[in-house]
Parts: structure tokens; sequence; C-alpha cells
């Protein structure tokens, strides 16, 4: 008989494992490992939550302090996802008021959440801490209200970018005075302004206040007031950046931001009036993330700012910088690890700024540890894209929208193959990849031959034919996730490559040539996948089965079939015919 | 799943196509199946490839025809939309401009000029006046005219006080007024 220890002392030995990959393996390893594991879990994540149910969760876990569920697939933020689709928290928030009273943290992403739901966590948990709503939806202030007024351990509330009803800026003076707890704090996604007072006395008396965004109404006069109640902000998300200009409103904001010693990161930054960023000068140097996505300044003003933030990390920006704003960025901050080009003008049919590819290039040169990218813009080049990643090889994200989907090389007017290959090829740890551009199925096998710590894939109007979808498949090892939309990828790839889709976490192709044939093909053969057809032409049985489906998601789940769905989403099953609720 | 890693199996190096377990030669891809007309940008040629519903015209689409495309986000596109016109167009920044005594009212492009000594000058010339030099203390104390405008928050202003960007992002009119009663003005 193996000798083994006490229970306590394993116990004991797993509270020092957080990662979800080590507990996993660990409760692999005997029954009583198991069991031992499965109560002292305290964090779960649940990257789609119709991979599993909350009574699978409970059932398994029944300690839990925090909770993160992920919701619509990423292409939902294009719009791409009907409306009413799904990912309703409510199912969760019911089950977890029951089952787990202690609960401390719920993240979100890509939920519907209601006020009902949000009144519910307000009630039923009495140490709740953090709340974090990232792109969710169907919520109003009057539930942010209920949060305030009743979670009196609040450490962080975070509403990302969600979208908000916003019916007034009330819900922030139902923070009871005595609620002192608050460490992060961000509101920038609400559009009604707050009570000024309110807002004043509740960071005043938040000693351990760190993140600080604001919404666009705070206005800048106002401000210093607030950084003078909170000079240990870590992260401070401005409101609008604009007033009249006037010195003593400049130089209070100044002497307020010069209090700030640990500011590291900035953001908010609307409506920028250049002759105000003066007064953030005298953070720049400890300032390692800058978030000027929303500051529509042109290229000097921008290069004025970024050149003093020697220590910059992170810039999100938008295409003013340009390539001579990029040049001078890359020139400055030689730590530089993420950037991302926001466009000014997307649906713009010219160019309204002067940037191409060759900033990217500068800043690839430049910054020896340039790792993640996000990049608009309108013009590609394979050398351009050879260059990055004989720079770049450590690169770990790249995404790159080129506003034309389809823009070949705009030097030789090829296709953007071998820019791409080039990436793959040098970038041996690449988890994420974007792709834009005219591309033919060559730069699939360049994929599926090269991109094997390759996690996330997007394409969009790219490759011929199924051999395209093959490669990916077949070749990409670690792919978890793979979103296509307007390429020309049918059933053969998808069919003969099923079992692949057991090891992912999703599938997403809109706009492609994927029978309904097909698809009931793979729901039936593989009772372990979800195969969604969204089709609001209506039922896809009342059309022939060699017609290609709208929008197919595919996802792995021990959850069974959806019963949540609306009228315009089939899941292929063993009953495929009759498969909607 | 026996019958995927089957047919897996049996493709050795080629994709076989058609549905697995049958034997057809390779053949042109299954888009000949394809009805819709969104997805033939297989039987077309590579680079002649167009996006959007309309490529049976060949007429470049137009972006605003392609849901999700670029793939901005609605969150990001509000914001940018909310800018104000003025600093995004190349349109101009035209603002009125009216001199005491004068019949009528002149208009002049903001963004024409690069700094207050360029905008002064176009006055003096345009109205025949002398407007003189502007300092912080006198303002244009000694002119025969003195150079106003009114803000975005419906104040007049002297011109010359705020910087030159922050001046014709807010400056709405312009007035020159005489300077007998500009003196109030200049002298805070």
């Amino acid at each position: 008989m193996a000798y083994s220890f006490p229970e306590e002392v394993l116990e004991h030995v797993f509270s020092f494992l957080s990662s979800d990959k080590d507990r996993n393996a660990v409760s692999l390893v005997c029954k009583s490992w198991y069991e031992i594991e499965r109560w002292s879990r305290r964090r779960i994540f649940i990257g789609n939550c119709y991979a599993v149910s909350p009574e699978i969760m409970i059932r398994r876990f029944p300690e839990v302090r925090a909770v993160e569920i992920k919701g619509k697939p990423h292409f939902a933020d294009f719009n791409l996802v009907p409306e009413g689709w799904g990912a309703y928290v409510r199912p969760w928030i019911r089950a977890m008021s029951a089952a787990y009273p202690f609960l401390e943290e719920i993240k979100l992403k890509r939920m519907v959440v209601t006020d009902e739901c949000l009144e519910l966590i307000a009630r039923s948990f009495k140490n709740f801490e953090v709340l974090v709503l990232s792109s969710c939806d169907g919520f109003t202030t009057a539930g942010l209200a209920s949060i305030a007024a009743n979670c009196r351990n609040l450490r962080e509330l975070d509403l990302g970018e969600s979208e908000v009803e916003d019916l007034s800026g009330h819900w922030l003076s139902h923070f009871p005075d005595n609620c002192t707890s608050l460490v992060s704090l961000n509101m920038s996604c609400l559009g009604s302004e707050v009570s000024f007072s309110a807002l004043e006395r509740l960071v005043a008396r938040c000693p351990n206040l760190r993140t600080l965004r604001l919404n666009r109404a705070v206005p800048l006069e106002k401000l210093s007031n607030l950084l003078h109640h909170a000079p240990q902000l870590v992260e401070l998300g401005t409101g609008a950046y604009s007033a009249e200009i006037r010195s003593d409103i400049f130089s209070s904001l100044a002497e307020a931001f010069s209090v700030c010693k640990q500011l590291k990161g900035l953001s908010g930054l609307w409506d920028v009036v250049p002759a105000y960023l003066p007064a953030v000068y005298s953070v720049c140097s400890g300032i390692t993330s800058l978030n000027l996505s929303y500051a529509t300044i042109q290229s000097p003003d921008l290069v004025k700012l970024v050149s003093q933030c020697q220590n910059l990390q992170r810039l999100w920006v938008l295409d003013y910088i340009e390539d001579t704003g990029l040049e001078a960025l890359a020139a400055s901050c030689k730590d530089l690890e993420e950037l991302r080009v926001f466009p000014s003008d997307p649906f713009g049919a010219e160019p309204n700024v002067s940037l191409t590819e060759q900033g990217l290039v500068s800043v690839s040169e430049g910054c020896p540890r340039l790792q993640s990218v996000l990049y608009f813009c309108r013009q590609m080049s394979n050398a351009a894209l050879i260059t990055i990643a004989r720079n770049r090889p450590k690169m770990i994200r790249f995404r790159l929208c080129i506003i034309d989907p389809q823009a070949p090389d705009h030097l030789t007017h090829e296709p953007l193959d071998t820019g791409f290959g080039a990436i793959v090829e040098n970038c041996k740890e690449l988890r994420r990849l974007s792709m834009t551009g005219l591309l033919t199925d060559r730069v699939f096998e360049y994929i599926g031959t090269h991109a094997k710590k390759l996690e996330m894939l997007s394409i969009a109007f790219a490759g011929n034919s199924d051999l395209g979808l093959h490669h990916v498949l077949s070749g990409c090892e670690s792919l978890r996730k793979l979103e296509i939309r307007d390429c020309p990828f049918g059933d053969e790839a998808l069919l003969a490559n099923a079992a692949k889709l057991e090891t992912m976490r999703s599938l997403w192709m809109s706009s492609c040539s994927v029978t309904f044939g097909a698809c009931k093909l793979l729901g039936r053969r593989m009772p372990s996948l979800n195969v969604e057809v969204m089709d609001e032409r209506g039922p896809p049985d009342s059309r022939p089965e060699s017609c290609p489906v709208e929008k197919l998601y595919v996802y792995r789940t021990v959850a069974g079939r959806r019963v949540d769905m609306t009228g315009f989403v089939w899941t292929m099953d063993e009953d495929a015919a009759t498969a909607r609720l | 799943m026996e019958k995927a890693a089957a047919v897996l199996e049996n493709d050795d190096l080629k994709l076989r196509l058609g549905l697995p377990g049958t034997d057809e030669p390779e053949q042109q891809s299954s888009s000949s199946q394809v009805k819709n007309n969104k997805r033939s940008c297989a039987e077309m040629e590579i680079g002649s490839c167009q996006t959007g519903q309309e490529q049976e015209s060949g007429a470049p689409a137009t972006k605003a025809q392609v849901v999700g495309w670029p793939p901005v986000r609605s969150y990001r596109k509000n914001v940018l939309q909310q800018k104000r016109p003025e600093s995004e167009t190349g349109s101009g920044m035209f603002v009125k401009v009216s001199m005491d005594g004068a019949p009528y009212l002149r208009k002049i492009d903001l963004k024409f000029y690069k700094n207050y000594f360029d905008l002064l000058k176009a006055l003096e010339n345009m109205f025949k006046c002398t407007i003189g030099v502007y300092s912080e203390r006198e303002g244009y104390n000694g002119s025969e005219y003195a150079p106003t405008y009114e803000d975005k928050d419906g104040d007049w202003m002297l011109v010359g006080d705020v910087p030159w960007e922050m001046f014709i992002t807010s400056c709405k009119r312009l007035r020159i007024m005489k300077g007998s009663e500009a003196r109030g003005l200049g002298c805070l």
C-alpha cells in the first residue's frame, strides 16, 4: 500500500497551486487527490459559458470563491453575433447564489447581465468584493446602484467597455458613507454625469484606491480635486481632457499630477486639448501604460507626450501618430512591449493620415521588447512583414488589419502569403494571429507548418479552397480558438478534421461555404460538440442541404445542447431536423 | 470519432475532397455547390477578388456594405463619431469677422493661418486698420483697434491670451473693436 500524506497536508500543498493546469493535472493522479483538490479549488475560469453548466461546476467544486466566465464569441465585438444569441449569466448567478454564499469575485466577459442579476449578486454574497464586467450588456445604472448600496466590502467595480443603459449618474451616490474599501473603480464607459461631490467624497474616504477610471463627463477643471484626495493612484483614467485654457486650471492640474508619484497608467484623455498635456509631464517618466486611443490630436502633440515616457511598456494610440510619430516612439521608448494603433477614420475611402507599414517597421526595429501588436493601416508589403518578423522573433501577438481586407502587397501586387509566412516561421512563440490582405491557401500552409504554439487565429476574406482550412486544423497543434469570416472554406476540411474540434475551445465560421448537410453530419458524429447554426433567413431545413449556412459556431461541451436559444439558432445533433427549442 | 480518424489515415499526403468515406477524385473546390453570391472568391482570379455583395458587377464594394468591417468595436466607433467635426475634416474653420463701423461682415478660414501674427496681419489688410501688437499686460492698448473673439461659452475674449491651437478650436467669431471700447478688456 502506497504511503500517503494525511489530507490536511495534501490540502496545504495544493494551496500553493494556483494555475488551473496544475490543479487539473493533480486531480488526475488518483481518486483521493481528485477529492482533496476539488474541495480546495477556489478560483474557476470558464472560457465558454456553454461548455459546462453551473450545476456541473458546483457539483465538482463546492467551495469556490472566484468565478470568471466568458460568453459570446469574439466576433460579437464586430456585430457578427445576432442580438439575442445568448450568453445569459442569470442561470449562473442563481445557481451560485444558493451554492456559494461566500463567493467574493465575479468576472464576466461578453455576457448578458441584467439588473436582476446585479441585485441578486448584491443580496446573495455577503463577502462580495470584486465585480468585473468586460464588454457585457443588458443592465442599467439601476443595477449598479444595488451593487454600490449593498456590497459592504466592495474592492473592485470595473465596467470595462460594457454597454450600460445609462439612466442617470445617481447610482454612484448609493455607495454608503462607511464604504472605504474601494481599490479599483472603472466607470469610463458610462455617459451620464455623476454627482461630483459624491465622487469626491468616495475617493477621499478610500485610502486604498489604486485604480480610478472616470467617465468623459467628469470635467477637467475638477480633476485636480480628485487627485489631491488620491495621490496614491497607480492608474488614472481622466474624463474629457479639455477646458477653456486658464492658467489657474493648468497650474492646479500640473501641481496635482506632480503629487501622484505612483502613477503608472494613464487613460481616458477624450477630447484632448494639446495645451493641457504638459500638465502630466511630471509623471511621464513613471508611466508604463498609456491609452491615447481616444485622443484626437495630431502627431506632433502625440510625440511630445510619448517621448517623455521613456519607461513606456504599453501604448494604445490613434493613427494620427503617423509614421513619423512611430519613428519617434521607437527612438524614445525602448521598453515598449505592446503597441496598438487604431484607425481614426475606418470608413473613409481615402487615407486621412500618413500611416503606413513603415511605422510598424520602425517600431519593430527600435523596440527590442515588442511582443504584442495590433495595427490598423491601409497598406502593407511582404518586405515589411518579413523585416518585422526578423526583427522581433519573440513576438507573441500579431494582429494586422488592413482597411481594404484583400489588399495585396502594395509594392509587388502579390498576395501577402510570404510576409505572414515569415511571421509564423520566425516568431516561434506566436500565440495569437489576425491576418488581412490578399491571402491564398499558401499562407495557411505556412501557418500549419510553423505556427505550433498558435492558440488563436482570426481570418477574414482569405484563402482559395478547403486546403487552406485543412492546413490550419491539421497543423496547428496548440489551436484553441479559430474564427473565420468570408472565406471559401467548406465541408471537406471541416469534416475531415472533426476530431480536432474537440481539442479546441471553439470554431466560428460565418459567410463561408459550409453546407447545412455538413453541419448536420458533424453534429451527429460528434456528440461532444455543440454545432450551432445561425441563420436569419429562417430554419435551415427549409432550404436544400447543399445550401451554405450563414453562421456556424462549434464548441466542445460537457453540458449538452443549449436550451436557451432564440429563433434563429439551431443545434445540430442526433435529432438535427428539429433541433431548435 | 473513429470514422474521422480513419479518414485522416486514408488521406495520405493529399486532402481528399468530398465527404469522408467516398472515393471521388480530387476536383475543383466545393464552392461549385455554393449558390450564394458572396462566396465565389475561389472561382475568381486572385487579385481581382472583390468583397461585399456586388461581386458580379466588378465595382469595388463600399466598405459600409460589409458588416463588421473593419473590425472596430462599436464602442470605439461611437466615441470617434462624437468628435467635433472641425478638427477632422480638411474643409476649414470659417468664422465671421465683424468690425465696428464696417457695413458688412467678412469670413476667414482660421486654418489658413499658422499663428496670431499671420492672422492679425491678414485682418489689418482686410479691414485697412491697425491692430498693433499684443502684450499680456496691456492687451492692444494704444492701438486703434483691438481684436476680440467669442468663445464656446459665449464670452468675449481678447485675441492673443491663449495658445494658438486652443484659440482656433474655441473661436466662434471675431470682432474687431474700436480701441476706446476695448480698453476695458486690456486692463485686467
